[in-house]
C-alpha cells in the first residue's frame, strides 16, 4: 500500500459538508427566530426554512459518542451537522416534523437541548488533570459539576435576562482564553515553583528560565554544587511562566492549588464594549469529584444576576449599573486584599472619584 | 473486555446528573477494549484523590516535515500506567464553520479507533479537532490516513495557529463578509506558516462576521477580523410596528440600550442616525425581523489579543477601522505579512505581537507596518505629556531643507 505521502493539503473544503439548503441560501438568510429553548429557525430570502437544534456535549468525546451524533444526523438531517465555538452540537433540519423525535432521541442518549439566545450555553474549557502538566485543577470534572447544577438555565426551564457565558481554564495559561467571560472559573497555583536543582542543568536553559519571569524573581545560582537558580519567593505571582520553559520548576501542589472565580467580562460588542472579567473570589480549595463550594459560588452569582439584571443586561453591565460594593453585598462575597490589583497599571482600577453609592 | 479490576468511585459520581458525562464517554471507550482509556480513568481517579495532575511536560514529537500539530504528552507514573505512558495529542485542522457530514465524522472515528485512544475534543478552543492520546509509533500512520482522507494537521508551537471562524453566511443573516471563504483561503495560503513554526511565538487568527463576535476573536486571537458596515441599517417599519404591537418596549429596550443613543422611535416610525451608530449589533439582535446590517459591508481589523502569559492579558485593538473583505484578499494578506515581517525581526522569543506593540509603542508599530494613525485607533488621545519626539531642529537645519 505504498501511497504517495501528502503534506500541506489543508483542511477539506467545507463546501462539501454544507447541506443543500445552506448552499442554496448561502449569504441570503433574512432573519431567524427562536422557536423554543434550543431550537431556532433561519428563514431565507427564498422563504426556505432551516431548523437548528442545539445540544450540549461534554466536549471530551469518544468515537462512540461521535458516531451516535453521526447516526442522528443521518436519521433526521440528511447526514449534516456542525459543532459550535462553545462545543455544542448543532443538528440542521429541513423537516419541522423531525424536531421532536430528534430531541427525544438526544434525550435518550443523554444530550440536553438548549443554550440559544438568552440562556447559559456550554462552558468553554480546557484539559485539566485528564491531559495537562500545568493544571491547578481538573477541567471536565468541574464543568460537569457546574453544568449539572445550572442545567435549568441551559434548557430554558428557568428564564434568564440575557446571555451568560461561562468558561474554565485550569491554569493561567488559559487555553480556554477565559478572561472575557461573564463568569470565569480559573485554576490557580499559590506556591512558588519547587526547584529541582539536580535536574536544572540537564532539563533547562538557565538564561531562558531567568528571562521567562515577568517579575524578575529568578536569578542564576549554584546550589549544592549544581548550576541552578534561586527564586525570590516574595516576588512570585504564581504565573507558571518559568515552568512552561523549564520542567524542573514544578508548580502543582495539592495543598495550595485551587480555583478562583472572575465575573463581568464579555467579548460581544453589543451595547457595552468587550471587557475583561474581574476577580470575585480569589481562592476556593479543590474538592473533587463535585467541587460543591465552586458550584455553590457560581450559582449564587448567577442567581443575583437573574434576580437583578434588566432585560439583555450581561453580568458586567449589571454590576456596572449597581456598583461593585453592591455586588459584593448581594453575593455575600467578602472583599479582600487580593481583590485590589497590584501588577502593572494597577492604579487604573482604583476608584478615582467621589461618586459613591453611600 | 471490560476491566473488572477498575475501581473509580470518585469518577463514578460524575456519571450521574443531567449534563452529559465525560467519564461515561471515556468508560465507553474502555469497555470497547481501549486499554489506554481504562488506565486513563485510573490515573484520573488517582488525581481526584491526590488533588494533583500526573502528566509531564511535553517532549518534541511530530510527523516528518512538520514542526507543529502534535503535542507530546507523557505520564509521570509510566510504570503503573503503561498504556498511557505516551499519550500524545494530534491537532487536526477542522473544516471551516465546524460543518461535517455523518460520513466524514465516521472517517475520523475509524482512523482514530485504529491508531489512538478513540478520545477527542470536539473541539479545541482554537478550533482544531483534538485527537487525544496515542503513542509515538502511531503518529505517522495516523497522519498518512488523515491526509489520504483530505484532512491535515493544525498548528502548535510558535506558528500561525489554525485559523477559525463563526458560522457566517452559511447560517447567519448578519455576516458582513464570507467568514468561511476567508478562513479557508488564509489557511491554505499559509500552510507553511501553519505547519512549520518560525515565528517568535504563536499567532492566532479568528474571523467573526459581525460585532457579536461569536468566535471571541477580540479576546482570543492575535488578529481579529470582525465584520461591520458603513452605510445604513436596513429598517422594515412594518416589522418595527409589529414588535411594538407584540409588547416590546422599544423606547427602553432598544433606544435606551443603544450605546450612542442614535435611535428615535415616535410610536410609529423608527429613525437611526447612522453617522453616529457604532455598529454594536444590539438593536439588530433584539429585532432580527425589523432591522438588518447595511449592504456596504467589510470588516474592522484589530490586533494583539492574548491570554495573560507572559506580560498580562490584552484585547485586540483597532489597526484598520474598515476594510473591504473580498477575494483575493490581497490588501489583508499584505497587511498580515508586514506585521509578521516586523514581528519576526523585532519580536523577542515568546513575545506575542500584542506585547511587541506595547513595548515599542502603538505609534511606532504602525509606522513600521506602514499604517497611518487615525483617531479610530484610540479610545482617547494620550493624557500624559511625556512624548518621545524622535528629532529636534538645530539652528542651521533650515538651510538643509532647501536642498
Ligand atoms: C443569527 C444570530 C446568531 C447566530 C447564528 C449565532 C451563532 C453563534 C454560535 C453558533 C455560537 C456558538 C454557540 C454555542 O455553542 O453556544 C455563538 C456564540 C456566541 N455568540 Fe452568537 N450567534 C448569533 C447571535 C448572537 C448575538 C445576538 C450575540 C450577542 C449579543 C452573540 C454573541 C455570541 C458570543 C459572545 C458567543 C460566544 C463566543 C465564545 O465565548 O466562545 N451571538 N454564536
Ligand atoms: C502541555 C500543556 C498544554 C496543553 C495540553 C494545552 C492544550 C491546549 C489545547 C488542546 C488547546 C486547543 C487547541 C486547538 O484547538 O488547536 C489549547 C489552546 C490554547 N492554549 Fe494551550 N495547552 C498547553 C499549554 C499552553 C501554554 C503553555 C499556554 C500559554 C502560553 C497555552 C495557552 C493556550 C491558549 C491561550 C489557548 C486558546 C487559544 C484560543 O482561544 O484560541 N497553552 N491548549
Ligand atoms: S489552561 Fe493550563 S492546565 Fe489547562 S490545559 Fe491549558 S496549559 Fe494546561
Ligand atoms: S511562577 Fe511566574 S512569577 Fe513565579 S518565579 Fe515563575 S515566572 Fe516568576
Ligand atoms: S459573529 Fe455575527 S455573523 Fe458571525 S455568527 Fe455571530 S452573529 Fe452571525
Ligand atoms: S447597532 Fe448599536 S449603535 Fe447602531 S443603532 Fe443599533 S444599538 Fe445603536
Amino acid at each position: 500500500m505504498a501511497l504517495e505521502r501528502r503534506t500541506d493539503i489543508g483542511p477539506p473544503d467545507y463546501k462539501q459538508f454544507l447541506p443543500p439548503i445552506i448552499k442554496e441560501n448561502y449569504g441570503k438568510w433574512k432573519y431567524h427566530e427562536e422557536l423554543r429553548p434550543g431550537v431556532m429557525v433561519h428563514v431565507g430570502e427564498s422563504g426556505d426554512k432551516l431548523f437548528t437544534v442545539r445540544a450540549g456535549s461534554p466536549r471530551l468525546m469518544g468515537t462512540k459518542g461521535i458516531r451516535r451524533f453521526a447516526d442522528l444526523a443521518e436519521k433526521y438531517c440528511g447526514g449534516y451537522m456542525r459543532f459550535t465555538s462553545r462545543h455544542n452540537a448543532e443538528f440542521l433540519l429541513t423537516e419541522e416534523a423531525n424536531i421532536d423525535p430528534l430531541i427525544a432521541d438526544l434525550a435518550e442518549v443523554g444530550h440536553p437541548v438548549g443554550g440559544i439566545g438568552n440562556a447559559i450555553s456550554s462552558i468553554v474549557h480546557t484539559q485539566g488533570w485528564v491531559h495537562c502538566h500545568s493544571a491547578a485543577t481538573d477541567a471536565s470534572g468541574v464543568v460537569k459539576a457546574v453544568m449539572d447544577d445550572l442545567h435549568e438555565y441551559f434548557d430554558g426551564t428557568t428564564e434568564v435576562p440575557g446571555k451568560l457565558r461561562i468558561a474554565l481554564a485550569c491554569c493561567l495559561n488559559m487555553c480556554g482564553a477565559v478572561h472575557c467571560s461573564d463568569i470565569a472559573i480559573l485554576g490557580v497555583h499559590r506556591r512558588p515553583p519547587k526547584i529541582q536543582h539536580e535536574n536544572m542543568k540537564k532539563m533547562c536553559e538557565i538564561p531562558n528560565v531567568v528571562a521567562s519571569c515577568p517579575t524578575a524573581a529568578i536569578r542564576p545560582a549554584e546550589v549544592d554544587g549544581h548550576p541552578s537558580v534561586e527564586i525570590d519567593e516574595d516576588l512570585c505571582m504564581f504565573c507558571a511562566n518559568c515552568f512552561s520553559v523549564c520542567p524542573a520548576l514544578p508548580m502543582a501542589d495539592a495543598l495550595n492549588d485551587g480555583i478562583s472565580i472572575w465575573v463581568g467580562g464579555k467579548v460581544s460588542n453589543a451595547r457595552s464594549e468587550p471587557t475583561f472579567s474581574k476577580l470575585a473570589i480569589p481562592f476556593i480549595e479543590n474538592n473533587p469529584p463535585r467541587w460543591p463550594e465552586v458550584t455553590e459560588a457560581v450559582r449564587k452569582i448567577v442567581e443575583v444576576w437573574v434576580d437583578g439584571a434588566r432585560k439583555y443586561e450581561r453580568m458586567g453591565e449589571f454590576i456596572e449599573r449597581i456598583g461593585w460594593p453592591r455586588f459584593f453585598e448581594l453575593t455575600g462575597i467578602e472583599f479582600e486584599k487580593e481583590h485590589i490589583d497590584d501588577y502593572k497599571y494597577a492604579g487604573l482600577s482604583f476608584k478615582r472619584s467621589a461618586q459613591i453609592r453611600q | 473486555m471490560a476491566d473488572s479490576q477498575r475501581s473509580t468511585p470518585l469518577l463514578d459520581e460524575l456519571k450521574e446528573g443531567p449534563w452529559p458525562s465525560f467519564v461515561t464517554q471515556i468508560e465507553e471507550m474502555a469497555d470497547e477494549g481501549k486499554e489506554s482509556c481504562g488506565q486513563l480513568l485510573e490515573l484520573l481517579e488517582r488525581s481526584y484523590n491526590e488533588k494533583i495532575g500526573h502528566w509531564k511536560h511535553g517532549g518534541i514529537v511530530g510527523v516528518m516535515g512538520y514542526g507543529g500539530g502534535v503535542i507530546g504528552r507523557y505520564s509521570d507514573v509510566q510504570d503503573e500506567y503503561p498504556a498511557i505512558a505516551h499519550f500524545h495529542t494530534i491537532r487536526v485542522n477542522q473544516p471551516q464553520g465546524w460543518f461535517y457530514t455523518s460520513d466524514s465524522l465516521r472517517t475520523i472515528c475509524d482512523i482514530w479507533d485504529r491508531h489512538g485512544s478513540g478520545l477527542t475534543n470536539m473541539h479545541g478552543s482554537t478550533g482544531d479537532i483534538i485527537l487525544l492520546g496515542t503513542t509515538t509509533d502511531e503518529l505517522e500512520p495516523t497522519f498518512a490516513e488523515l491526509t489520504q482522507n483530505d484532512f491535515d494537521l493544525g498548528g502548535s508551537g510558535s506558528d500561525m495557529r489554525t485559523p477559525s471562524c463563526c458560522v457566517g453566511p452559511a447560517r447567519c443573516e448578519w455576516a458582513c463578509y464570507d467568514t468561511l471563504a476567508l478562513t479557508q483561503e488564509l489557511t491554505m495560503h499559509w500552510q507553511d506558516e501553519l505547519h512549520r513554526p518560525a515565528f517568535p511565538y504563536k499567532f492566532k487568527i479568528k474571523n467573526s462576521g459581525c460585532a457579536n463576535d461569536c468566535v471571541a476573536s477580540i479576546a482570543r486571537a492575535d488578529l481579529s477580523i470582525i465584520g461591520t458596515w458603513r452605510d445604513q441599517i436596513r429598517i422594515d417599519q412594518d416589522e418595527v410596528r409589529a414588535c411594538a404591537e407584540n409588547g416590546m418596549n422599544i423606547e427602553r429596550d432598544i433606544c435606551g440600550n443603544c450605546p450612542t443613543k442614535c435611535i428615535e422611535w415616535d410610536g410609529n416610525e423608527m429613525t437611526i442616525d447612522d453617522s453616529n451608530c457604532v455598529k454594536c449589533m444590539h438593536c439588530i439582535n433584539a429585532m432580527p425581523k425589523a432591522l438588518r446590517p447595511g449592504t456596504d459591508t467589510g470588516a474592522c481589523i484589530l490586533l494583539g489579543a492574548k491570554a495573560p502569559i507572559v506580560e498580562g492579558a490584552q484585547l485586540s485593538s483597532v489597526i484598520v477601522p474598515f476594510m473591504k473583505i473580498e477575494e483575493p484578499y490581497d490588501e489583508l494578506k499584505d497587511l498580515i505579512e508586514r506585521i509578521w515581517d516586523f514581528w519576526g525581526e523585532h519580536g523577542k522569543n515568546r513575545e506575542r505581537v500584542g506585547e511587541l506593540m506595547q513595548r515599542v509603542g502603538l505609534g511606532n508599530f504602525l509606522e513600521e507596518i506602514e499604517v497611518e494613525p487615525v483617531p479610530q485607533m484610540v479610545a482617547y488621545p494620550r493624557d500624559n505629556p511625556y512624548v518621545f519626539y524622535e528629532e529636534y531642529y538645530e539652528e542651521d537645519d533650515e538651510e538643509d531643507d532647501e536642498e
